[in-house]
């Protein structure tokens, strides 16, 4: 019965549903609604409350999963999603009490009938959805590690790790084992950290550094502190950390030279013959 | 309040988001290079203990505007196990984690004003002030 209602009348039911959105609607979600794919997006949900009533299992969960992927994409918030399904059951309810489909007989059973699958589309919906967002999150999070802390053979026994970004206890472990490994690996005689992509240098990076570097002339080769931004500088003399021990150069390109020159290397112009 | 938002510390990307916090803040009360980084140092400090010592806790950012100077103020509050022995954590070289033991002492030198309180068992409240010269 519910399901011939919504069936039939559709349209007016979608009408009257933008039009309350609009009403109870804040900031974030007059900005969805004003959205050009509201109204596509919107029909897909109506049809997927067709579909959940009228039980047909198997395509309502492929359609699910694409709605949730599609919802997360256009950056819908949860909230608003199961707000707009709270406020379809109810129009549903209201529509059918005023066309006289519901008695004192029949209330309460229909009111348990449309509470029940809106239960469980909304919680099928915020299933998917937080699950599209947690892919999403650990997709970011390997892409993030790949970049972590590469490490790049420039010449014969010079290598360079240019770091970028926030470095936190993971990527330093990862920053230590990658360079020591790969110093190892490529022979390195010196090996440049580059920090000039590094926003913050607290006590806690400085003491990663230095560990670093530690641990790298244990191995038997040079580490070199490159991109040192006169900033960094003084905030590092701030905090009082002691970077003595430790070779440090201001850019990237002095670095190289010193690092040649400890190599036993020069970078000379070709004499070109006339 | 209006001239205060606050960010609260639970893991280690809360200590990026309160370094933002604060550069944001002081770029936009017109502080240069070298005192944003001293500030998003001293907050990336401050945060770190926090998480490191408190489990969790939270970073204000304050603007102050006192006698027509314009500053900024960092306040960090939690509810952890607290500071035995103040005069210890405030010398250089002094910590219970194996780190560098720079980071309070260090805090108090990047910024202008400094303020520690702190009981065992009742937590830390720490509130610097940079003023924007």
């Amino acid at each position: 019965m519910t399901l011939n209602y919504i069936r039939s009348n559709r349209q007016a039911i979608f009408e009257e549903w933008v039009q309350r959105l609009k009403e109870q609607s804040d900031e974030t979600v007059s900005n969805v609604i004003l959205d050009q794919n509201f109204s596509t997006t919107s029909t897909e949900l109506i049809n997927l409350a067709i579909l959940k009533i009228s039980g047909s299992t198997e395509e309502y969960t492929t359609r699910l999963e694409d709605f949730s992927d599609k919802i997360v994409r256009l950056g819908w918030p949860l909230r608003f999603v199961v707000n707009t399904l709270d406020v379809f059951g109810d129009l549903v309810y209201e529509g059918m009490e005023k066309d006289g489909l519901v008695d004192s007989k029949n209330q309460v059973k229909v009111m348990h009938d449309i509470n029940h699958w809106m239960k469980a589309m909304i919680s099928e919906i915020i299933n998917d959805y937080t699950s599209t967002w947690e892919r999403t999150i650990s997709n970011q999070k390997m892409a993030l590690q790949e970049l972590s802390a590469p490490l790049i053979p420039v010449f014969d026994g010079i290598t360079v790790m240019p770091l970028v970004g926030t470095i936190d206890t993971d990527r330093a472990k990862q920053i230590m084992e990658n360079l020591l490994q790969g110093a190892v690996k490529h022979r390195s005689e010196v090996v440049l950290i580059d920090i000039t992509g590094v926003p913050v240098v607290d006590t806690m990076v400085a003491h990663h550094i230095i560990q670093a570097a530690g641990a790298v002339r244990l191995i038997g080769a040079t580490c070199m502190i490159v991109g040192i931004r006169s900033e960094i500088a003084q905030t590092i003399v701030s905090l009082g950390i002691d970077l003595s021990r430790v070779i440090t150069k201001n850019t990237l390109k002095s670095g190289v030279e010193a690092a040649l020159e400890i190599t036993n290397c020069k970078i000379v112009p070709l004499e070109v013959k006339k | 309040m209006e001239n205060q938002s606050c960010v609260k510390i639970l893991n280690e990307w809360d200590i990026v988001s309160a370094r933002q916090l604060g550069r944001n803040v002081a770029k936009e009360l017109g502080f240069g290079t070298v005192d944003q980084a001293r500030i998003t140092t001293a907050i990336s400090e401050l945060a770190r203990n926090i998480f490191l010592y408190a489990g969790q806790g939270q970073i204000c950012i304050e603007k102050m505007y006192k006698n027509g100077k314009v500053g900024l103020r960092i306040i960090s509050l939690d509810k952890g196990p607290g500071i035995n022995d103040l005069r210890q954590v405030m010398e250089d070289g002094y910590s219970t984690s194996g780190g560098l033991g720079a980071g309070l002492p260090g805090v108090k030198r990047l910024m202008d004003e400094f303020m520690i309180d702190s009981n065992p068992g009742d937590g830390t409240d720490i509130q610097a002030t940079k003023w924007l010269r």
